[in-house]
């Protein structure tokens, strides 16, 4: 990832004008949303997509009075599934954007989810990511939303390459990949029973470099775990695997220091980042042009385990 | 380095449609070799990353890699071989951006390829030249050819590329390719479908996809060049006026003072301050004050894009009503369509339906079905119901009037969807005739 990048070679595929199509799609799938259902919410952990589709939620709804600055509020709160593993920055990242915002935060915590007993781990390192489907199904149930505004995108996994852009759940929070409605031209069919809920995906037709290009254009505040920073690591099976509480070296395994950045952020007890030494959203649209490596492929442990993990995640529930 | 990057990505807000992604259909059989080409135009166009292409390394154990195996996401695809359901890829040369919805090709796919169709740009007809009988004067299409171009057509799918297949497969490539060209040519003049291109490739070999073909006997365009090349819907940005009313926003400015924004995506025309304009259904009238898009006020809003009108009254406007131009739209409550079928429950003559139109729903009944259409031939025979993936020409009458125009003038205006009361399923298309 850190080979010198050939700028000249690299400027005329850098054409972002494709952008404003993707924005007033995002837009137009956002309205829907708020125009649709009765008590919807977005999905927001403080990663990039989830900050992206914020950004384009203030332009659906807000007016804009001075640069970057918006003012209103949001017609529907945001929604965080809190597994209690995240990394801490972006945490405070999230609280601080919240906060700057005047925005109202819902966070679903995984512990409490523990403490109910309706998340039982088989030993206390395990990777809480899969379990926190549980959370946000009670969360979803708690507080009766009927649509969850979500940050994903086809280009990442190819079940995600499948799923609508309003993606219905049934009573149990079930994706069913042969259910699926047929999405023809915008003609969004929203209709549900009471109990049943929609995943809406305003970028499903981003990639990563739309996003990372995005980010710079409209120059989007982020946790700083995206840019190039010194951390303690280990390596293991080719992964980057950070330092922490969670994630302490196995026997044999020494910690170095290497400059690195997250291409995505979730449970730190599966999330990894990447050599780099991007330091802005430029620079990191440069070296994505230039990578070779897919997003979940070089950052994510637990994706590698099966081929339809994602899948059968998705059909229990998972977003 | 970064200056350079920043100037580049600097915001420019002119329409150029260009820059838009081109979405595509590829229409084929099973065994056609359609996840070949897709994988290949993802491979050639370096969408594969290098886990990705692990994998298939893994599974292919030494042989060579199943560029197929790249477009099949789901398990129950892996376990059976066959796709089941509309996937959407993505891929990028350095003029333009690529959406393929990657249909399912087996015998029950009309149904998907109705749902590939609606919106797409383009169509990529998939011929397997080895499965034709070359040795005749007049080279016989196969049945699936006839009905993947006819359905394209009658879906108004705007271009309709030919790629003949396993061209590397023959002995004589350039006989076989001519006389198939002269067939399939035959075949679009006499059912009306204008072809923009033939294209001989071999998926397998990656013969003229991304690379042209270097050869004595075809000098065209390859796919990809040919795919570059096409236009994107084009909405008119001319003439009258017509915005679906999306959302209304009664709270702008969080103060509530602001008056209310009418959010809409422009199906054709443009508005600006000053523009006269009438609401449908009331046919309440009144003066634009103010345009915004996005989170400001801007001169001019026009067809494609999402427009925020503010008027120089309070009317009674809600989602689902429409700003057109004063007395240019005439709602209807019964009109002509062709209808696609997508449920197995069969349509049924005067069961109520919902359907939707613009961001309208409403209740409608199918009062008659005036034939059925044979997809193979495009005949017309005698029909009571409409099975799954069965498409009629049929009448419809709506609760209430809404200002439908034909879908092949505007696909806005032109476009439902029905979806049945009871399971709420999304059962049926309507192009408006």
């Amino acid at each position: 990832m850190n080979a010198p990048v050939n700028l000249e070679k690299l400027l005329p595929t850098v054409d972002h004008r494709h952008l404003d199509h993707l924005e007033e799609e995002a837009i137009f799938i956002l309205r829907e949303v708020a125009a649709s259902f009765e008590r919807p919410a977005l999905l927001f952990s403080g990663g990039k997509d989830s900050c992206v589709v914020l950004r384009l939620a203030e332009k659906a709804f807000k007016n804009r009075v001075v640069g970057n600055e918006f003012s209103g509020r949001l017609p529907f709160p945001l929604l965080h599934v809190d597994t209690g593993h995240n990394f801490p920055e972006v945490i405070a990242f999230r609280d601080q954007r919240v906060a700057e915002m005047g925005e109202r935060l819902i966070v679903g915590h995984l512990e409490d989810s523990m403490a109910r007993g309706t998340v039982r781990l088989s030993h206390p390192l395990e990777s809480r990511n899969g379990h926190q489907t549980v959370t946000l199904l009670e969360a979803i149930e708690e507080h009766r939303f009927d649509c969850l505004i979500g940050g994903a995108r086809r280009d990442e996994e190819k079940a995600r390459a499948k799923e609508r852009i309003f993606s219905h759940r049934d009573s149990f929070g079930q994706w069913q990949p042969k259910e699926q409605r047929p999405e023809l031209w915008n003609l969004f069919n929203t209709r549900i029973r009471p109990g049943e809920h929609f995943r809406a995906f305003p970028i499903s037709n981003w990639t990563e470099l739309d996003v990372w290009l995005y980010i710079a254009r409209e120059n989007i505040p982020l946790p700083s775990l995206y840019y190039a920073h010194e951390r303690p690591v280990i390596r293991r099976k080719g992964l980057l695997v950070p330092l922490t509480e969670v994630t302490p070296p196995e026997a044999g395994e020494s910690v170095e220091t290497a400059t690195v950045r997250f291409r995505t952020v979730g449970d730190m007890t599966c999330t990894c980042p990447v050599e780099s030494e991007a330091a802005n959203a430029s620079e990191i649209v440069a070296e994505t042009l230039t990578v070779t490596i897919s997003e979940r492929g070089a950052t994510r442990m637990d994706d590698r385990t099966s081929e339809a993990s994602m899948e059968r995640r998705k059909k229990e529930g998972y977003f | 380095m970064s200056a350079v990057l920043n100037s580049l990505i600097h915001h420019q807000s002119d329409v150029d449609t260009q820059h838009r992604a081109l979405r595509f259909l590829t229409a084929g059989s099973v065994d056609d070799g359609k996840s070949t080409l897709i994988g290949r135009l993802l491979f050639d166009s370096r969408a594969i990353l290098a886990d990705q292409l692990d994998t298939l390394e893994k599974r292919a154990a030494g042989a060579p890699i199943d560029l197929s195996l790249l477009t099949d996401g789901l398990e129950a695809e892996r376990e059976q071989g066959i796709t089941i359901d509309v996937a959407y890829r993505y891929f990028a040369t350095r003029t333009r951006k690529f959406i393929i919805a990657d249909a399912p090709g087996h015998e029950q796919y009309t149904r998907n390829m109705v749902t590939a169709a609606a919106g797409s740009d383009a169509a990529v007809v998939l011929v397997d030249i080895t499965k034709l009988d070359l040795e005749q004067a007049e080279v016989t299409l196969l049945p699936q050819t006839r009905r993947h171009s006819l359905l394209a057509h009658l879906l108004r799918v705007p271009s309709i590329v030919f790629a003949i297949n396993k061209i590397d497969a023959l002995v004589h490539p350039a006989e076989g390719y001519a006389k198939v060209s002269r067939a399939l040519r035959q075949f679009a003049e006499e059912a009306g479908i204008e072809v923009k291109a033939i294209v001989p490739v071999s998926a397998l070999r990656g013969d003229n996809v991304t690379q042209p073909l270097e050869s004595n006997w075809y000098q065209g365009p390859s796919l990809l060049q040919v795919l570059e090349s096409l236009p994107t819907v084009q909405e008119k940005v001319e003439g009258r006026l017509a915005i679906p009313v999306q959302y209304v926003a009664t709270n702008g400015d969080g103060t509530g003072h602001q008056p209310r924004t009418l959010w809409g995506r422009i199906a054709h025309g443009q508005v600006q301050a000053g523009d006269e304009i009438q609401i449908l259904p009331s046919g309440q009238k009144a003066r634009v004050v103010e345009v915004r898009k996005a989170g400001s006020t801007v001169a001019q809003v026009v067809a494609g894009e999402s427009a925020g009108v503010l008027l120089d009254r309070q009317l009674d406007v809600s989602r689902g009503d429409w700003i057109v131009t004063p007395d240019s739209a005439q709602p209807t409550n019964a009109f002509e369509a062709t209808l696609a079928w997508l449920d197995t429950e069969a349509a049924q003559v005067g069961r109520k339906y919902w359907v939707r139109h613009g961001n309208r729903w409403v209740q409608a009944r199918i009062t008659a079905i005036e034939h059925k259409v044979d997809i193979h031939t495009l005949k017309e025979a005698e029909a009571h119901e409409l099975a799954v993936n069965e498409i009629g020409h049929v009448r419809i009458e709506t609760q209430q009037p809404l200002p439908v125009e034909p879908y092949a003038a505007n696909r806005v205006g032109g476009a439902l969807i029905v979806v049945d009361p009871t399971t709420n399923r999304t059962s049926g298309a309507l192009l408006v005739r």
